[in-house]
């Protein structure tokens, strides 16, 4: 059996005496589109942020395609990572935010080729090759010039979606990345995600609340609660046939707002 | 005395006020910058060295700190002359308050950015200087033009170690002629178009940095 790609090992996550994860165990295979949902506070972004390296750990492993993330391999077993460590590893990861955060002095443009250019080296005119065809995906090619503060928040979502991609990352961490836009422009970003999940090129690890869009792209459904995985599986059975309260309880919540 | 004779002695003088802001100002940039980073990002040890620069230059008064460093310090071997000494404690007189603005607008930048920086596996040093800092200098523009008007205006007190700037010459003009209101409406118009010019100066500065800065902007 393959090893999978992301592995979390008897993870423990503290905020001063607030514990966020106790001996927390979870694992993405290669390839895989989960969605977490689970109730406020109960960890997802923190879960994501520890992936992305925005997070440390106090205890436990977490792995990402076979190496430790937050640790390095020694002779004398395993230490802290420094920052070099962390800067290979984030190779394999893109995130993109609830809140967008694209850096608002520079252009459309500029916000997804600065990262190649400057962190992989690539030249003005590859990362601009790329820029262009992510563009093109995202249906932003027309606004390339523009600057983010004038742009609606849906056309910002996409360009932040580029700009992750732009860095060709094996895994995409989506944290509620619809859920600062108004209603009706939804739809034109879970578009853009719809359309990377078909193609199954990347590994997607996302939180939302958007439990309709879950059910249609994912493989796995987790329920998070209290920093514990409750319950995870298809997302039929899970959305259909819930076999925890907790579950049931939160869907009927959630079905009832 | 006519007029124009008390004009052309008062601009003499302002050309001197000049000279120093001229000199103090990139001081002072070079001071808040370096310390205002220092402040924020330099380990332990430095980091306090950095506050008791700030915390004492801002703490005791911009004239007496002149004086030490004009009239004190040759006592323990190091003389200045005045138009040194002055440069000096304007620049770092303004300077630290400098400093604080430089943490501020650091500080006013949101969290996002960073994240999304780290996100993006930017060094610490590009973090930095590519996304943090140019963000930050939109916001510390209008602060910084602020002190260059407290600059100009606290240069008047190197008339007080001999430096023949525009009050020292209005002074020595009044005493000598009596020709009070005119002088000092010369020397009150003077300081005021100064500080317009400043002003008008950091205004154009901070429109021309601030495109997609502006309101709402933020990228949020
Ligand atoms: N920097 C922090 N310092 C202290 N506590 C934190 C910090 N970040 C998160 N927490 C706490 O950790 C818990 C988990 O937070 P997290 O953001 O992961 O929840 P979440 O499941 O994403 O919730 P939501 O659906 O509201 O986004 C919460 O109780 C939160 O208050
Ligand atoms: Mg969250």
């Amino acid at each position: 059996m393959s090893q999978p790609l992301i592995e979390f090992q008897g993870v423990e996550k503290r905020f001063g005496d607030t514990v966020i994860f106790k001996d927390f165990n979870f694992s993405v295979e290669d390839g895989e589109i989960v969605s977490i949902i689970g109730p406020s506070g109960s960890g997802k972004s923190t879960l994501l942020r520890i992936l992305m390296t925005l997070e440390g750990i106090e205890g436990g492993v977490v792995n990402v395609a076979g190496e430790p993330l937050w640790h390095k391999r020694t002779a004398n077993g395993l230490v802290p990572a420094d920052n070099k460590h962390l800067h290979r590893m984030r190779h394999h990861l893109g995130m993109v935010f609830q809140h967008f955060n694209l850096f608002p002095h520079m252009s459309v443009k500029r916000n997804i080729t600065e990262a190649p250019m400057r962190v992989q080296g690539k030249t003005k005119a590859e990362a601009e090759a790329i820029a262009d065809e992510l563009l093109e995906l995202v249906g932003m090619s027309d606004k390339a010039d523009m600057y983010p503060n004038e742009l609606s928040g849906g056309q910002k979502q996409r360009v932040g979606i580029a700009r992750a991609l732009a860095m060709q990352p094996s895994i995409l961490l989506l944290d509620e990345i619809t859920s600062a836009l108004d209603p009706e422009l939804v739809d034109e970003v879970l578009d853009v995600i719809r359309n990377l999940a078909k193609k199954h090129s990347f590994t997607m690890l996302l939180v939302t609340h958007e439990m309709y869009f879950a059910r249609e792209i994912s493989d796995r459904v987790c329920f998070f609660d209290q920093g514990a995985i409750v319950e995870e599986g298809e997302p039929e059975q899970i959305f259909t046939a819930p076999k925890e309260t907790r579950t049931q309880a939160f869907l009927n919540a959630y079905m009832s707002q | 005395m006519p007029f124009g004779e008390i004009i052309s002695i008062l601009l003499e003088g302002a050309l001197v006020t000049l000279k120093i802001v001229a000199l103090a100002l990139p001081l002072a940039a070079v001071m808040a910058f370096g310390f205002g980073m220092l402040r924020l990002y330099a380990p332990k040890p430095i980091k306090y060295l950095a506050i008791i620069y700030i915390e004492f230059f801002r703490g005791t008064s911009a004239l007496i700190q002149l004086y030490w460093i004009y009239f004190v310090l040759p006592f323990f071997g190091f003389s200045f002359d005045a138009m040194t000494a002055g440069v000096v404690a304007l620049g770092l007189n303004i300077g630290a308050y400098g400093t604080e603005v430089v943490r501020g607008a650091m500080a006013s930048v949101p969290k996002g950015q960073y994240e999304a920086a780290v996100a993006l596996n930017f060094s610490s040093t590009q973090r930095l200087w590519r996304i943090l800092m140019p963000q930050a200098l939109v916001n510390m523009i209008p602060p910084f033009g602020n002190l260059a008007i407290e600059l100009v205006k606290a240069t008047s007190l190197v008339s007080l170690i001999t430096i023949a700037d525009l009050t020292y010459r209005a002074k020595a003009l009044a005493d000598m002629t009596l020709q009070v209101t005119e002088i000092f409406a010369v020397v009150l118009v003077l300081y005021f178009l100064f500080a317009q010019v400043l002003a008008i100066g950091f205004r154009v500065l901070e429109k021309k940095l601030s495109r997609g800065l502006g309101r709402g902007g933020l990228g949020q």
